[in-house]
């Protein structure tokens, strides 16, 4: 009926199972997943398996879908079709193992929250419905502040904050989760010289912790530094694996260049059918 | 009954009440029925300030509005119903039903919207609003025209008749507001962290949906039982400016509950009383009024983020700019002489910058030190813009001139470590 479902429903669904690259111990796979957004696909046919203890980049330019992947993930926005499996199991289940570190611009600074509670926040899943945020939850959301060098700055309102101190209240209250597998969204971005080296200090200790971290990334230039793996996304995947065989300028040409005109009009297409405008005859 | 009884009490004193009054109604000795008005007001000031709150963390005030106003349709539908159906037609509940269906029904219409269409959100609630008060005021208009007297009571509705409320309504109130408590002590940090970062929340596991149908639940259940006190127009206000007013004053979200309930019990109280005493003012209104007062004291005086302390910290800030701006010109050209108002000279002299009132004074060491780290200041930022920011030297003077002023020992100190560290030489820079 549509464009949005590419197989035809009673075909049955190819299992994670049956890719050879998949395994059980792989933090997060991702399986023919496709998602829109009013109707207009951003994502196409999405598939992806994150190897652990890695930090893995998701570079594109904008509008390429990266924090869509994210979001999507994440069960935020519902995808169209595809599974996404965390160590096997779907969402729910693995829920506990998972932090996450949202833009920082989804949110009001001007909230009137301090920054100790934000950290707290990272913990009220493990604190319970209705129960009190009690004297050891705001130690440990306080050494996860000190960590990230903001323990002068626990007690501030968070509109009091620079910008990479927002940025790394953020990261303190994911590191509270202490998650196996993050995932950050930009959280790079617009911060200074020294919240960037913080964060990416903090991404290398998880990491030799056997943890995971996605991390969408907007430089380019930093990205052989910083991450082993890297995803090339531009609605579609282009190219994922170690940085060091992936990222070459073909790759990079493929996912940034001009090539992928045909994908967004067809996108652009399926919008419009959708709102049942007529065709545009004139390209 | 009752409602006579009001009445008649409005007839007693249509003058300047005495102190002796005054102070009986404010101490609830004025009698049972002024009594259950003044504790009912407060008591839904209460449930409306901490509701309320939530709706302002939410960002959903707007909602209550439509809520409000939505409400008409369905009370004029109930009456309508229900004198159909042979039952009372001015039974409350039953009209209180009807005024929830449709409340509900118009936040439902908002939703249905957004999901829609493009519409923003402020022009759905719009559309919501007026289209459902108007069908009410044409339902009501029927209502009037057919019926006989017995639909009258129907437009209090509209603009409130407080000095109707009875001991039953005082328990009513009083039963939300401990609802309201309960849940603000119970579930504070579910609110706060889905009203801060919803995402966040969803990942954590914390099913915002849930707390958005609860805080939308107890917004309904605040606007509908406060309709018949202050009137469907004017209830919005009991869940606005409380919180508004409160966020003056404090930047955690328990303190803003907490200011909120009292601001709206407060303002409860004193309308209340003052339309006990004045009669002739409908009370809904008075005690909007009241939380207004209350409002723009917290926006003029609030320490912090009020406005005058805002205005104190711009002049103070524009003082200091014109003292750095002063020393710093005689400290490079002690021959010149700015032109300076008497009030700067004064000033100048007070902090002991200068020797004399005179125009031509010379600056005293103080005034000499702090004129060189101006300059030095001033010079250092321009040199890091010029060779570590690539900014044209024509253009760098406009912000060279605001910045100087606001830089701190701790910024200063990384302009100097960045401009070392692109070759220049910092002996150069100093004046």
């Amino acid at each position: 009926m549509t464009l949005l479902q590419t197989q035809p429903p009673n075909q049955p669904r190819s299992t994670l199972d049956a890719r050879p690259e998949h395994s059980a111990d792989n933090p997060l796979s991702v399986h023919a997943m496709t998602v829109a957004y009013h109707r207009k696909p951003v994502l196409w046919d999405v598939d992806y398996d994150a190897p652990p203890g890695s930090l893995v980049a998701i570079v594109g330019p904008n509008g390429a879908g990266k924090s869509t992947f994210i979001k999507a993930c994440l069960g935020l926005i519902p995808a169209a079709a595809g599974t996404v499996e965390f160590w096997g199991k779907p969402y729910k289940h693995a829920r506990a193992k998972i932090g996450y570190v949202p833009q920082r611009e989804t949110v009001d600074w001007d909230f009137p929250v301090s920054a100790l509670d934000v950290v707290c926040m990272g913990l009220y899943r493990k604190i319970g419905w209705f129960k009190p945020i009690r004297k050891a939850h705001k130690a440990a959301a306080m050494e996860s502040l000190d960590r990230m060098g903001l323990a002068d700055y626990a007690n501030r309102q968070i509109a009091q904050l620079s910008g990479g101190q927002q940025q790394r209240v953020f990261l303190a209250r994911a590191l509270v989760q202490n998650a196996d597998l993050y995932f950050m969204d930009e959280p790079f971005a617009g911060v200074d010289a020294a919240t960037e080296a913080a964060i990416i200090e903090v991404l290398r200790e998880l990491r030799s912790q056997g943890k995971t971290v996605i991390v969408v990334h907007h430089d380019l230039q930093t990205v052989p530094t910083y991450f082993d793996h890297a995803m090339l996304l531009n609605m579609r995947i282009v190219a994922a694996g170690p940085v060091s065989e992936i990222f070459t300028d073909e790759n990079l040409n493929k996912t940034y260049g001009g090539r992928l005109t045909l994908l967004a009009e067809a996108s652009e297409a399926v919008a419009r059918a959708q709102q049942g405008q007529p065709q545009s005859s004139n390209k | 009954m009752n409602l006579t009884l009001a009445q008649s009490l409005t007839q007693t004193h249509d003058e300047m009440p005495s102190l002796r009054e005054v102070f009986d109604t404010v101490t609830l000795q004025s009698g049972f029925n002024t009594n259950a008005v003044i504790v009912a007001a407060s008591l839904l000031g209460i449930a409306g300030g901490i509701i309320g709150a939530f709706a302002l963390l939410r960002k959903r005030s707007l909602t209550a509005d439509a809520l409000s106003h939505a409400t008409l349709p369905g009370i004029t539908s109930a009456f309508l119903i229900a004198s159909a159906m042979g039952l009372n037609a001015r039974s409350l509940p039953i009209l209180l039903l009807g005024a929830t269906i449709s409340g509900i029904l118009g936040v439902l219409c908002i939703h249905l919207i957004l999901a829609y269409t493009r519409l923003r959100e402020d022009a759905a609630i719009g559309i919501v609003l007026s289209v459902f008060f108007g069908i009410g005021v044409v339902l009501l208009s029927v209502i009037q025209s057919t019926a006989t007297s017995s639909a009258a009571g129907l437009n209090h509705f509209i603009y409130g008749q407080t000095a109707a409320m009875l001991t039953g309504d005082a328990i009513l109130m009083g039963s939300i507001a401990l609802i309201a408590i309960v849940i603000a002590i119970l579930a504070m940090k579910e609110i706060t962290i889905v009203c801060f970062n919803e995402s966040f929340a969803r990942v954590t596991g914390i099913p915002a949906g849930l707390i958005d149908g609860l805080i939308l639940a107890l917004i309904v259940l605040v606007t509908v039982s406060g309709l018949q006190a202050v009137g469907l127009i004017l209830i919005v206000a009991m869940l606005i400016i409380p919180p508004a007013a409160a966020r003056f004053w404090t930047d955690r979200v328990r303190m803003l509950i907490i200011l909120s309930a009292l601001i709206g019990a407060l303002s409860g109280f004193v309308g209340a009383s003052v339309s006990a005493l004045l009669p002739r003012k409908p009370a809904g209104a008075v005690i909007v009024l009241c939380a207004g007062s209350i409002f723009i004291i917290s926006m003029l005086a609030a320490p912090a983020r009020g406005v005058i302390a805002q205005l104190i910290r711009h002049a103070k800030l524009k003082l200091r700019i014109a003292i750095d701006h002063t020393l710093e010109s005689k400290y490079e050209y002690p021959e010149h002489h700015p032109r300076t108002t008497f009030s700067l000279r004064v000033l100048l002299r007070l902090k002991g910058f200068t020797q004399s009132l005179s125009p031509s004074s010379a600056l005293s060491q103080s005034g000499l030190a702090r004129g060189r780290r101006v300059r030095r200041n001033h010079m250092l930022w321009e040199q890091y813009l010029v060779s570590c920011a690539d900014i044209a030297p024509s253009h760098v003077d406009w912000s060279v001139d605001q910045v100087e002023h606001i830089l701190d020992d701790d910024l200063i100190a990384r302009l100097e470590s960045e401009i070392r560290a692109s070759g220049l030489d910092l002996q150069e820079i100093s004046p």
